[in-house]
């Protein structure tokens, strides 16, 4: 077991290195020079080709990667080929809106969608069952930014309970960061809650038909102490898989809703870095978030073996 | 959202009650969904024959028309029939979804089941699968989509790439699994070939599971193909999508919410029934839920 | 409404000790950063990109050459009707005008406290003049530049340039900003480092967050003019202590955070989002750049069909400058049918042989023209970016003109940047080049011969499309040579007819972008570029 896990995070490393080579060379390859954009538009060709000789973009691409990859071990990630700003910078900037913006939106998510789910599973085929149901099914068919623009209209410009736009930092000014948080953390909680909400349905469910359960119940516990001390605990490692693994799931929202209400986020960062070919960005931040999916993942895997004995390795 | 969610639940509640014999009681909300999607699937495949407009024709005198008279939805910032463009549309994002669907689970089922069986390239596949599926999603689609220009093609192949090392991983732990069992074993040892052993015992294993997960392929995909034109990286105005029409529309919302209301509708609608399609078919697939409910 | 809501998530997150806990957290991720900015007048504005270059010699984007005006002051400047006026700098011009004497004025002062010197600004007009065009072409004639001493340059020119003056003021696109020795001493092919300038307000480098925000303060020993602001001449007056440029990626967004408040100004507002605005009484729409933008569509001269004149004169016959626009803007009140290459309301307008252009194309003549030329149905690439706003509609316009003229079109979506690399690409159209592309320009970009980039037909040094044509570049010359202000005009109608002859380039027609800002932002002057000196808030 032991020695599974020591070779599971051995793994790591070459999965790390496959993801800096495909990223390398999938920008490498593709139509775009940043030379270009950093040149303007009344530039000539010349110019661009001397620009793109100095960010040493003309050298081999080995050399370019061997390069990159010896700054990467000394824990260099460059510079900005655009602003000349340096890329752990940018991304310091930009990490706190979306972290507070997704644990936000998981602190919404779990409150709402883990009580739903439970409630489904309790009472499996009746309206509430499929209420709950319907709604996450809903919950996985708007796109994003749609959701964003009618929470918008209603609450911001309707209502005028929030500002349209923008963010504060929490330390700075708790309550306008609540304020301006609360709807891009709903609209990104939609599809989040619709995850969690099926997958708590489904794992209590499974857990109710569970042998201990009815013995519970025939010894008389409570109803709410079966649902919440008994089953939703033994459901629990699931659900907390889901959450963990709909984390990726919640960067690709992030960055429409970032977008949707300006947020200065990473995910517009990422949009911005990829539409200008600002390659040290890029592969920084693909690099950053492969990097906690990785971990994330690793820890699903080592419960799986914990989980299923019968998987062997 | 609520509104658009209580007359389905309702609804169900209302036809759930007409008891069906037990073997066909998969409830009313999928019956209502496969309708819904066939006419969905239906108008877009005719949409050419019975379109008022050609969808693409631009008419700049006639630009943003509110609905009604000669334009039913009104049109376009380009002045093209919204009606036309929202119906053919659909030709399109269907298209995605489907091709997404079937390309990630064809070749996730191929290399899944080769992971799944074959220790040996086992640990190299899975490293490459764990490094694709490390790269969220929506960056991967946008990068590939700048990689090789937005055609209708790279739009699914973006798509395609971060999906299929998720049906790999699938496919692989079912076949893990499936190993272990007695019947697996027992061929095996009575010393039935690899392909065979494969093709008989695996592969039916892990069809459940993949038509559940192809369906829901799909409705992502068409989701992920109406992101992707959002944020610039998607398939060409000239060609309509339910995704660019949105697109389009996401600057005049305020002023003519219809540009986004009605190809949103369709689209929603449409991964609606295919989600509802794709449950209702994991319920029925799953063995264990069966015997729960028996 | 908002203090109720307050109350509401007051208590709730005093009910649920794991969200407050985990709030609590997220407060803690949050490094404590600059205290609210209450007490100072600040102007926040949208502008229309994100700032991400900060130097305005690299680059000729239009948000870097905002940038420079903010901090970096020129030698001399132009007014509303292009006439060059001292800034940092007084003039005097020898008889055999060869040899031109600037004086610098009192009290110029750098950043960080430095005064400014004849050296500085030697630096920087040698580091400029290394990748503009027009300070290419002055600096081909000129025999030496000193600082003769601490205030005076002396610019010695081996035979005369005429439009020398017009050249070093010129406010695009790349105006020459003068900035400290040491950082013009950086390569021109190297992006500068050090932000420091003498203009009338102060990079916050602190603030700075590339492509989203970026912050300027006021410069307190920055000494104005005497006279009055006119454009970019004058006196740059500042009357706010900070400005704030942000960029929003949704233009909803953006106009709605104006309506509500949340922001002050926004540069460019969608045409079609007006309606929005207008309900509003505290929001006033204008057009402060009297000019505005000219949209064209440029050939690849280089590889068929667009290499035959004829193909590209069918092209040309087949656009209607209407439809364009019309598409792209919508309301008639904020564009303009213009002919001129170097657009309407400058002073060498003329429109002769634009008139297919302006009178809505004529499909059968192109198709006829195409016929004759032999066309052999050979797709056409036409580049199309699908993420920039004022690009995105040219090109579907386009295609359906030219389908209808008998082209065959292979329209190639792709993001901006795509554009902008793949027009570098002299490769056959099949193998990774193109055919035709749009852009826009603003109109002092393109008024004149010399600074208009299109019409420069050196072959393979021009402007993407690598026209060859010398008896373009003779005219060229013959308008750098020309004396007198009618001899100038006479050459430039020339070189008009004979550019739509040619088809050098097509020009679409001109299209104005609306300011919005809210009422209590006054004293705007009407200027091309977004200034912030004179504004005061109220």
């Amino acid at each position: 077991m032991l020695g599974y896990i020591i070779r599971r995070i051995l793994a790591v490393i070459p999965v790390m290195l496959i993801v800096a080579i495909f990223v390398f060379l999938m920008l490498r390859l593709s139509p775009g020079d940043p030379a270009a954009i950093l040149a303007g538009d009344s530039a000539t060709a010349a110019q661009i080709e001397k620009i793109r000789t100095e960010l040493g973009l003309n050298d081999p691409l080995h050399i370019q990667f061997i390069t990159w990859m010896g700054q990467l071990l000394q824990g260099d990630l460059g510079t900005s080929l655009i602003s000349k700003t340096g890329v752990v910078d940018m991304i310091a900037n930009r990490i706190n809106p979306t972290i507070n913006l997704a644990l936000m939106t998981i602190i919404i998510s779990v409150l709402l969608a883990v009580p739903m789910g439970v409630a489904a599973a309790w009472r499996h085929r009746t309206w509430v069952d499929y209420l709950v149901m319907s709604f996450s099914v809903l919950g996985f068919s708007i796109p994003v930014f749609v959701i964003g623009y009618i929470f918008m209209a209603i609450f911001a410009l309707g209502l005028g309970w929030f500002p349209v736009q923008g963010y504060r930092a929490p330390t700075e000014d708790f309550f306008g960061f609540l304020l301006r948080a609360i709807l891009p953390s709903l609209t990104l909680a939609t599809i989040y809650v619709a995850l969690i909400a099926r997958m708590t349905r489904a794992s209590m469910l499974e857990v109710l038909g569970e042998d201990y359960i009815r013995t519970a119940r025939a010894k008389g516990v409570k109803e709410n102490s079966v649902l919440f001390r008994h089953a939703l605990r033994n459901a629990a490692v699931p659900i907390m898989t889901i959450i963990g693994i709909g984390f990726a799931l919640l960067i690709g929202g992030v960055v429409v809703t970032e977008s949707v209400f300006n947020i200065p986020g990473i995910g517009r960062l990422t949009v911005d870095a990829i539409l200008a070919r600002d390659y040290p960005v890029i592969q920084a931040i693909i690099l950053l978030t492969a990097g906690i999916y990785v971990l994330i993942n690793l820890l699903i895997d080592l419960s799986y073996t914990l989980l299923d004995p019968r998987i062997r390795y | 959202m609520a509104k658009t969610a209580q007359p389905v639940s309702a609804s169900q509640w209302f036809l759930g009650a007409l008891s069906l014999p037990r073997k066909w009681r998969v409830g009313p909300g999928p019956i209502i969904a496969a309708i819904v999607l066939t006419v969905i699937v239906l108008s877009a495949i005719f949409a050419p024959y019975y379109v008022p407009f050609d969808p693409m024709h631009m008419e700049s005198t006639k630009r943003l028309q509110p609905p009604g008279g000669e334009y039913i939805l009104g049109t376009d910032p380009f002045g093209r029939d919204m009606f036309s463009r929202v119906v053919t549309g659909g030709r399109i994002s269907l298209l995605i979804g489907i091709g997404a669907a079937v390309i990630s689970v064809f070749f996730g089922l191929l290399i899944g089941l080769v992971a799944g069986f074959f220790r040996m390239a086992d640990a190299i596949i899975m490293r490459i699968m764990d490094s694709l599926m490390s790269i969220p999603a929506i960056l991967l689609a946008i990068a590939l989509v700048s990689l090789s220009g937005a055609s209708v093609g790279s739009v699914i192949i973006a798509i395609t790439i971060p999906e299929i090392p998720r049906v790999v991983r699938l496919v692989r732990s079912v076949v893990l699994s499936a190993r272990e069992e007695p019947y697996v074993e027992a061929a095996t040892a009575l010393g039935s070939s690899m392909p065979k052993i494969l093709t008989k015992h695996l592969m039916p294993n892990t069809m459940a599971p993949l038509i559940v997960q192809g369906t829901y392929i799909c409705a992502s995909a068409i989701l992920i193909e109406a992101i992707l034109s959002f944020l610039g990286a998607g398939v060409s105005t000239e060609t309509p999508t339910w995704g660019n029409i949105m697109a389009e529309g996401r600057d005049y919302f305020q002023i003519n919410p219809g540009l986004i209301f009605w190809p949103g509708l369709m689209l929603s609608l449409c991964i609606l029934s295919i989600n509802l399609i794709g449950d209702t078919a994991r319920d029925l697939l799953d063995p264990r839920l069966k015997k729960r409910e028996a | 409404m908002t203090e109720h809501f307050k109350a509401r998530t007051g208590r709730m997150a005093r009910r649920g000790g794991f969200a407050a806990a985990a709030l609590m957290a997220m407060t803690m991720l949050t490094p404590a950063s600059s205290v609210a900015q209450d007490e100072q007048e600040t102007i926040t504005g949208v502008m229309h990109s994100g700032l991400r270059v900060l130097d305005p010699i690299i680059t000729t984007a239009h948000i870097t050459r905002n940038h420079g005006y903010m901090i970096y002051d020129v030698l001399l400047a132009q007014d509303e009707d292009f006439q060059p006026h001292p800034q940092m700098a007084d003039w005097e011009v020898s008889d055999d005008n060869l040899v031109y004497t600037f004086t610098l004025r009192d009290g110029l002062k750098f950043h960080d406290g430095e005064p400014v010197t004849a050296e500085d600004v030697v630096a920087s007009l040698e580091r400029w003049g290394e990748v503009d065009s027009g300070g290419q072409q002055i600096f081909d004639v000129t025999d030496s530049l000193e600082a003769t001493d601490e205030k005076t340059v002396t610019w010695t020119l081996s035979e005369p340039f005429p439009p020398m003056l017009q050249v070093l003021s010129k406010q695009s696109a790349r105006p020459a900003f003068i900035m400290p020795k040491r950082v013009a001493e950086t390569p021109s092919d190297t992006s500068i480092d050090e932000y420091v300038g003498s203009g009338p307000f102060v990079f916050n480098e602190d603030e700075f967050d590339p492509g989203q925000k970026v912050v300027y303060d006021k410069f307190e020993d920055y000494v104005p003019r005497d006279e009055e602001a006119n454009w970019m001449a004058g006196g740059k007056e500042v009357n706010v202590d900070r400005v704030e440029w942000v960029s929003m990626s949704d233009m909803m967004t953006s106009v709605n955070a104006l309506a509500e408040g949340e922001i002050d100004y926004i540069e460019q507002v969608e045409v079609d989002l007006l309606p929005i605005l207008d309900a509003n009484e505290n929001v006033t729409v204008e057009r402060r750049d009297p000019l505005g933008y000219q949209t064209i569509g440029r050939m690849n001269f280089k590889h068929p069909p667009f290499d035959n004149q004829k193909i590209r004169q069918a092209a040309l016959l087949a656009l209607s400058q209407e439809d364009v626009l019309g598409t792209m803007i919508g309301n008639p009140d904020y564009y303009e049918l213009c002919g001129s290459v170097f657009g309407c309301g400058t002073p060498l307008e003329d429109e002769t042989g634009a008139e297919s252009l302006l009178e809505g194309g004529d499909p059968e003549a192109a198709q006829a023209l195409l016929d004759e030329a032999g066309y052999d149905g050979t797709p056409i690439v036409l580049m199309q970016p699908t993420d920039v706003a004022s690009l995105d509609d040219q090109p579907v316009v386009a295609a359906q003109a030219f389908r209808e003229a008998g082209f065959e079109v292979d329209m190639q979506p792709m993001d901006w940047q795509s554009v902008v690399s793949r027009r570098a690409s002299m490769d056959p159209p099949d193998e990774g080049g193109w055919n035709i592309f749009f852009t826009n320009w603003q109109l002092p970009e393109v008024a004149d011969p010399l600074i208009n980039p299109m019409l420069n037909s050196r072959g393979d040094s021009a402007w993407f499309g690598w026209p060859d044509d010398e008896h373009m570049e003779d005219l060229r010359s013959q308008y750098v040579d020309a004396k007198t202000e009618d001899e100038r005009k006479e050459i430039a109608s020339e070189i008009q007819a004979y550019a739509l002859e040619t088809v050098n380039y097509i020009p679409l027609g001109q299209y104005f972008m609306p300011q919005a800002r809210r009422n209590n932002v006054v004293d705007m002057i009407p200027s091309p570029v977004p200034v912030f000196w004179n504004i005061d808030k109220e």
